[in-house]
């Protein structure tokens, strides 16, 4: 067993002087030493580069921010985080200046004070429309600085027209400029953090607005769908495609049986849509109040992750097969992960060619609606064209992937919406619901059954972890504990961009009962070396092909794990607001610590899925019928759309 | 070929010629003791921006010729690079061989396309004569130029986003610091200077940093060339030692009757006739070499409103206080011209120009203000006294 961590330097356009969140030391003989600086009369020793924003937030005392966000680099744009520096005729953004000198700070002097409600009152009368008819009411960050600073009436006017139209051409990110304060973020988020690059800024002076290419709509650029912009928005200039209304209507509807899906992710975040701390899971409580809501079904997307892993791991040891034993070059490894769909569409816009290494098994979502408006319906005798399927995901790009043209295996719409977690929580606090006081209840069968290897799903290096907890056990015929305590795969975890990991085959058991229309033996995969990888963010996901494009120590891979959003589901598109390192790290470990929670936890042993296999997809993974119903194909979009 | 008597007194490469005999240190203490300060208007001293670049480690350097002439009002480059191009290029090959580059590059503003055939007809001969390329004038010095043209914004003349331009990104200043002598063009140290004051750095290492010191005032060295036009007798380029009183300016210019001068282009201030005693020197009214003289008959509410438009327009539209600020101001002169305007949302405005000129980004939305702020305050009568559209008399 060997793992190794990579690091690789970003590769985003941003220059060297504004990358990270720190500023580059301006002279490397200071590296590691401390300066003495005065804030509000607050003697504070800090490192040597620290910026101005830290080492006030250290020192415990607040500077407003809205260009600033802990995950991209500096900007520098917005003036809010402005202060006076003795010595200096202008004022200092502190977000953008690092201490390289003892420095005596003043953050809230007349000046300062009158600078930034200047700002305020200057962005305010170009900032159109009004707090209560806007999704962000509440959890704006404009809006709570105009309540810090006292705004109480607009001192340079106000905008009583749109100037310009909302963009509702996309599947899944709604663009409403009137909203934007230009502070950048989605253009750092789409360039520097993504390396997707469908926004810039355009024109100048107060021309100045975030485009696209040629001014296109978002659905007809490279938009990969990731919302990672929508999430790092400070105002509502950048929303999720809402069909709360389409799904209240459905509900409301007798003749409609409504299902929804729950994916792991939604399920460790939507507390802070209540106001409690990132990290607590509230799986059971959600399941009672979305039956108050009026779903007739609750299931757990687990289910079909737990499908998803035996459908991808056979296809992986189909490729391996093909590669090692017919010895044919057309096995297309190493094989890529399929069920993020933001990094679906990020594959077949930038690398097109590599579209074969994608898996064709469909994601746990869509899954789940072929296999209701299959299986279900049929078990209950239930017209599929009554059923509605909704799933409850942390993701903008699922609102697109259910739409898909060829996502209608089933003979109607596998999956009918999309929900984001934060619409799901303003569906619960419309019908009234009181998430925090519902009591628990199991998910409704036959779906039930799920086990922690679908939970970690939710985080990056989780389907990786679910696939070699797995594949261990159904290759080597030994227990995955033997090799990881507590069946923590433990290399794949964490939240470095790119991760690789070697597992030997030492030995091999006899095939289980479930391949054995596939395979006779395993002997011709002893004393091999799995070799996988895991990538999050599609700027690491790019690395990482790149590498493989090069020949690098990737392209010798056999499964690689791709998410389109840094942390994985749980920092996806869908989330709450706002988003951070240490917010994501807290959403991992409700993650882990539900994975554990389960009496199962390895997807092969999930009991509901070895019967689906018994009773419905009778010639196995891989077969016929689940290569009709749980399996795709994939469009070649490339960079250039008419 | 006489539009600048010192330049055209210059010997050619006498400048470099001594340059290439001597230390790296011996130059840069030479610029230093000159006291040669950055003639494009802000004014930083050269000699600390070369050392600076000099005492950088790192695996290349650039040497930056900002000919990004933007400055209403401005046109002295112009005119150096049509008549002095060469004296330029030696200012180039000396700051290159003083901070130790191999590449330079003539940021050469869009509006002077015209100019880059005769530009690159002296690169060309220079090459030949062995005075840029490998080995200089047979010493190991190895240098050359190559032009660079802008696409025409004002804003690429501020030398962080004259580099972002460079790079081949949307013209926008960076954050500073770190400052482009020590993190500039690909991240590498880089020396941006003035056209004009390189073509002084040349003139310096002929005459000696003594002969320099001889002419202007003690904070303000040397001789500046000037561009003036506006309601004068003889507009055009003059050379003038630096602490010239506006007064004797005027006088040499044909411009005794004046009511105002505007100092340094649409981002410099409105100096009123009763102030013509000031001197033009960096410790009093600084200027990269705009003089925009205004007579008698002109409406100073109008000069103020045709500098807002231009920066209105010029915005790089980063920072808030300069994208909208100068709207703002623009929008608020309207209403003056109006009669609409009440002296309490003058102040507002005022205030309004005094957070623009320490909350803003960079050097134009800093400076932007000025022209409006010191019109406000020398001319407030003028400029208050208008009255109500409905109250004037119908021509």
């Amino acid at each position: 067993m060997s793992d190794q961590t990579i690091r690789m330097d970003q590769t985003s356009r941003a220059p060297v002087s504004q990358k990270g969140h720190q500023v580059p030391l301006t002279s490397p003989e200071g590296i590691g030493a401390q300066v003495s600086i005065t804030i509000d009369g607050r003697a504070v020793k800090v490192p040597f580069g620290t910026t101005i924003l830290e080492a006030a937030r250290t020192a415990g005392i607040r500077i407003p921010t809205l260009c600033q966000h802990d995950d991209l680099c500096i900007a520098g744009v917005c003036r809010i985080c402005v202060v006076e520096v003795e010595g200096m005729r202008t004022l200092q953004a502190a977000c953008a200046y690092p201490i390289t000198s003892p420095l005596t700070i003043k953050t809230h002097t007349r000046k300062v004070r009158q600078a930034r409600r200047h700002i305020l009152d200057l962005m305010l009368a170009n900032h159109y429309g009004e707090c209560y008819s806007c999704w962000r009411n509440q959890n704006c960050e404009l809006q709570s600085l105009a309540d810090e600073y006292g705004v109480d009436f607009f001192r340079f006017g106000h905008p009583d027209k749109p100037m310009f139209p909302k963009d509702e051409s996309s599947y899944s990110v709604v663009r409403d400029m009137n909203k934007c304060i230009l502070c950048r973020r989605c253009v750092r988020t789409c360039i520097d953090l993504q390396e997707v690059g469908v926004l810039e800024a355009a024109n100048r002076g107060d021309q100045t607005k975030i485009a696209t290419f040629m001014d296109k709509p978002l659905s007809e650029v490279v938009c990969i769908n990731c919302g990672q912009c929508i999430n790092r928005c400070p105002t509502s200039a950048l929303a999720a495609m809402d069909p709360t209304d389409e799904v209240w209507t459905d509900i409301d509807d007798p003749k409609k049986h409504v299902i929804i899906q729950t994916a792991p992710s939604p399920r460790a975040a939507i507390a802070e849509c209540f106001g409690l701390p990132a990290g607590t899971a509230l799986t059971y409580q959600l399941n009672t109040a979305l039956k108050h809501c009026g779903f007739d079904r609750v299931f757990d997307t687990n289910f079909t992750a737990d499908l998803t892993i035996l459908e991808e791991g056979t296809e992986l040891l189909l490729r391996l097969h093909t590669a090692l034993v017919e010895k044919r070059l057309d096995a297309a490894l190493p094989q890529f992960t399929s069920c993020s769909p933001g990094w679906v569409k990020y594959l077949e816009h930038f690398y097109p060619e590599m579209i074969p290494h994608l898996s064709s098994a469909k994601s746990p979502q869509q899954m789940f609606g072929a296999v209701i408006k299959t299986y279900y319906a049929k078990l209950h005798g239930i017209d599929p064209a009554d059923i509605v399927t909704v799933a409850l995901m942390p993701c903008s790009a699922k609102k697109f992937e259910c739409n898909r043209p060829e996502m209608c295996d089933s003979g109607f719409k596998d999956v009918d919406y999309g929900l984001t977690t934060r619409e799901l929580a303003a569906m619960i606090k419309e019908a009234g619901i009181d998430l925090l006081s519902m009591g628990p209840s199991e998910f409704d069968s036959p779906f039930g059954g799920a086990t922690g290897s679908g939970v970690v799903f939710g985080s990056t290096g989780g389907v990786m972890e679910a696939a070699i907890r797995s594949v261990v056990e159904l290759v080597c015929g030994i227990k995955v504990e033997n090799l990881f305590d507590h069946a923590r795969v433990v290399p794949v975890r964490g939240f470095e961009g790119v991760r690789y990991a070697e597992i030997p085959i030492k030995a091999v058991g006899p095939v289980p009962d479930l391949l054995k229309g596939h395979f006779k033996d395993w002997a011709w995969l002893k004393g091999a070396t799995l070799k996988v990888g895991v990538a999050h963010g599609t700027a690491n996901a790019k690395m990482v092909l790149e590498d493989i494009r090069a020949g690098g120590r990737f392209s010798e891979c056999h499964f690689i794990e791709f998410m389109a959003c840094p942390g994985g589901c749980i920092g996806g598109g869908g989330q709450p607001i706002p988003t951070s390192p240490k917010i994501r790290t807290a959403r991992a470990q409700a993650i882990y610590k539900e994975d554990e929670s389960y009496a199962v936890r390895k997807s092969h042993e999930n009991p509901d899925v070895l019967k689906i296999y018994n009773e419905f997809l009778t010639d196995g993974p891989c077969g016929h019928i689940s290569h009709k119903l749980l399996h795709t194909g994939y469009t070649a979009r490339g960079k250039y759309i008419l | 070929m006489n539009s600048i008597p010192t330049f055209s007194s210059m010997k050619a490469e006498a400048g470099l010629n001594k340059a290439l005999g001597m230390p790296r240190p011996d130059i840069l203490a030479e610029i230093s003791a000159s006291g040669l300060k950055g003639r494009g208007g802000a004014g930083f001293p050269t000699g600390v921006k070369w050392n600076f670049a000099a005492s950088a480690k790192a695996d290349r350097k650039y040497i930056i010729c900002n000919a990004d002439e933007g400055e209403p009002g401005t046109f002295k480059d112009r005119v150096i690079l049509q008549e002095y191009a060469d004296l330029v290029f030696e200012g180039m090959t000396i700051a290159a061989k003083a901070v130790g580059a191999k590449e330079g590059i003539l940021f050469l503003r869009g509006e002077y396309t015209y100019l880059r055939p005769h530009l690159e007809a002296v690169l060309a001969r220079r090459r030949e004569q062995k005075l840029l390329g490998k080995e200089i004038l047979g010493t190991n010095l190895e240098f050359d130029i190559r032009i660079f043209l802008g696409a025409g914004a004002y804003i690429c003349g501020e030398e962080t986003a004259l580099i972002e331009c460079l790079e081949g990104f949307r013209g926008e200043p960076r954050n500073r610091p770190p400052f482009p002598v020590n993190t500039g063009f690909l991240d590498r140290p880089s020396v941006v200077n003035n056209v004009e004051t390189l073509a002084w750095a040349a003139c310096i290492l002929q005459e000696g940093a003594d002969w320099f010191k001889s002419k202007g005032t003690e904070k303000s060295t040397g001789i500046k060339i000037f561009s003036v036009s506006g309601d004068c007798a003889a507009p055009g380029v003059y050379e003038f030692p630096l602490g010239i009183t506006i007064k004797e300016l005027l006088r040499k210019v044909g411009g005794e009757n004046a009511r105002a001068v505007q100092i340094g282009g649409a981002s410099g201030q409105c100096v009123p006739a009763s102030e013509f005693h000031r001197t033009i020197a960096f410790e009093d009214v600084p200027t990269g070499g705009s003089v925009i003289v205004f007579g008698p008959q002109r409406d100073m509410l109008k000069v103020a409103k045709n500098f807002m438009e231009f920066f209105v327009e010029e915005s790089c539209g980063q920072c808030t206080p300069c994208r909208y600020g100068n709207v703002v101001l623009l929008q608020g002169i309207e209403k003056l011209e109006a009669g609409e305007c009440s002296m309490a949302y003058l102040k507002e405005l005022t205030a309004l120009g005094e957070t623009m000129q320490i909350a803003s980004k960079c050097g134009l939305g800093q400076s932007s203000p000025s022209a409006f702020l010191s019109i406000v305050k020398h001319f407030g009568d003028e400029i208050l006294g208008r009255a109500p559209q409905a109250y004037r008399r119908q021509p």
